[in-house]
């Protein structure tokens, strides 16, 4: 057997070496490798329309629309499902998104450079709460607003992140985690420090009306920054994978059909389960989990970084939007350190002694101790159009990670 | 013998792993009890205790 623990310190060394900053913006058809015209990119592992859930076909319609190759609901539905269209995991090309996670050729994409390792990863920009796209949204303000992002705010942002030349976004992200937030459903101090950073660039290099605009956008979205800190994980992750013989988790995510995960030793197999409807949750008023979407999004990135849920205890304030008590949020990050390899080095929980939060989940462990990554997650409608309708607390099915385990010894031995 | 006897004549201090009804049982009584959150390895799945083994090195 190869030596799994040497393996992993590798693994969980490279995690912890990273150091993510915004370089710039670009069209996803110019920046992601391997984005091709007719293709879509989507959360979660791989996915065919036929097996998509409500508002991912949501998200693939309105981004069929505002690519202008559908006129209407009815033409974006027939194209999904012709076989013209490609669709491909954001993990596969670098790139993750939140919820139904679909990047089009035409969507503006944040870049972050790992400046330890020198790779990238690519996200688009959040467009709010509610009725968006990424919740399967498609209304005709929901495209407008898309083209806003396009023809005006990104060229604004990505003129003021030149000015700057990078942004560090491993700096912002351990101060907003001394400022009550996780990086997943909490990044209100994130997002205002970024406001901070970017304001007087964004000032400097676009017009008044411009800057206004965009700076109202972002102060008015208190989740502008998790499309930062999603990109920034998954940069800070993907140097760990492919290492021999290591058993820790580079990918967790979700397309609201399948949940899976991915690890270091075991190359770009994925290992799925049915993705679970969140059990604990808060729901927004007039809906209820008869409602719900079962859990989607690649933003289970942060987790399988060490931040989400497994700094919750680092966000009290949290318990308003998913839930429990403040207490209940420590005893889960507690929880965590029974299944990661280590504790981070700069992301810390300042309720428990600045500790370093758990990361780099073991597969060993989790199925060990029957205990599975713990997500705080955003929750959709069950049905495409709607958007948004709860928020919520889920643990990751454990039959992935004891497929991973089953997998990897055969693997190995 | 008496050491026994002699313990359950002392205030016991308990440590319950597993079932929280035998917790609660004790609890009803007066007792101190800890809980620990304890689960069966793999849930008790046999094929992937046999593939934890070999990834444990046991």
């Amino acid at each position: 057997m190869v030596d799994i623990e040497k393996a992993n310190k590798e693994a969980l060394d490279r995690l912890l070496a990273a150091r993510p900053v915004l370089v710039g913006m670009g069209k996803a058809i110019d920046v992601i490798p391997g984005m091709k015209k007719n293709m879509i990119l989507h959360a979660g592992p791989p996915v065919t329309w036929d097996r998509m859930c409500g508002p991912q076909r949501g998200a693939v319609i309105g981004a069929l629309m505002y690519e202008g190759m559908a006129k209407n609901e009815k033409e974006a539905e027939e194209l999904a499902a012709s076989g013209e269209i490609e669709f491909s995991p954001c993990h596969h090309h670098q790139a993750v998104g939140p919820m139904a996670g679909i990047v089009s050729p035409s969507m503006p994409v944040y870049i972050i450079e790992n400046e330890a390792f020198g790779n990238k990863a690519y996200g688009t920009m959040n467009e709010g709460l509610g009725k968006v796209l990424r919740m399967g949204a498609y209304s005709p303000d929901v495209i407008e607003r898309l083209k806003w992002m396009e023809n005006v705010m990104y060229p604004a942002m990505d003129k003021a992140i030149r000015y700057l030349k990078k942004i560090d976004m491993k700096n912002i992200i351990a101060q907003a985690l001394h400022m009550g937030d996780e990086l997943h459903n909490r990044n209100k101090g994130a997002t205002s420090l970024f406001f901070r950073t970017i304001a007087p660039a964004m000032v400097k290099t676009s017009d008044a009306a411009t800057a206004e605009a965009v700076l109202k956008f972002i102060d008015g979205n208190d989740h502008t920054f998790l499309n930062l800190s999603m990109p920034s994980a998954k940069a800070s992750l993907d140097p760990a994978r492919n290492i021999e013989g290591s058993t820790m988790v580079v990918a967790m995510a979700r397309n609201g059909t399948d949940f899976g995960i991915q690890v270091s030793g075991m190359g770009d197999q994925w290992f799925t389960a049915p993705a679970p409807v969140p059990p604990n949750a808060l729901y927004f008023p007039g809906f209820s989990k008869e409602d719900a979407n079962p859990d989607i999004g690649d933003s289970s990135i942060t987790e399988t970084a060490g931040l989400g849920g497994f700094a919750i205890g680092a966000a009290p304030a949290i318990v308003q939007f998913v839930g429990g008590t403040p207490q209940d949020g420590l005893n889960r990050t507690l929880s965590m350190y029974e299944i990661t390899i280590g504790e981070n080095n700069v992301y810390q929980v300042p309720y428990l002694n600045f500790r370093g939060t758990p990361t780099g989940i073991d597969i060993r462990k989790v199925v060990e101790k029957n205990l599975p990554p713990f997500i705080d997650t955003g929750i959709a409608h069950k049905k495409p159009g709607i958007g948004q309708v709860g928020a919520g607390l889920v643990d990751a099915p454990i039959e992935v990670f004891k497929k991973a385990v089953i997998a990897f010894a055969k693997k190995y031995s | 013998m008496r050491k026994i006897t002699d313990l359950f004549k002392q205030e016991l201090k308990v440590i319950n792993i597993g079932l929280l009804s035998f917790k609660e049982s004790l609890e009803d009584v007066g007792v101190k009890v800890i809980q620990v959150d304890w689960r069966p390895p793999a849930g008790g799945d046999e094929e992937v205790m046999d593939a934890l083994k070999k990834l444990l090195g046991k």
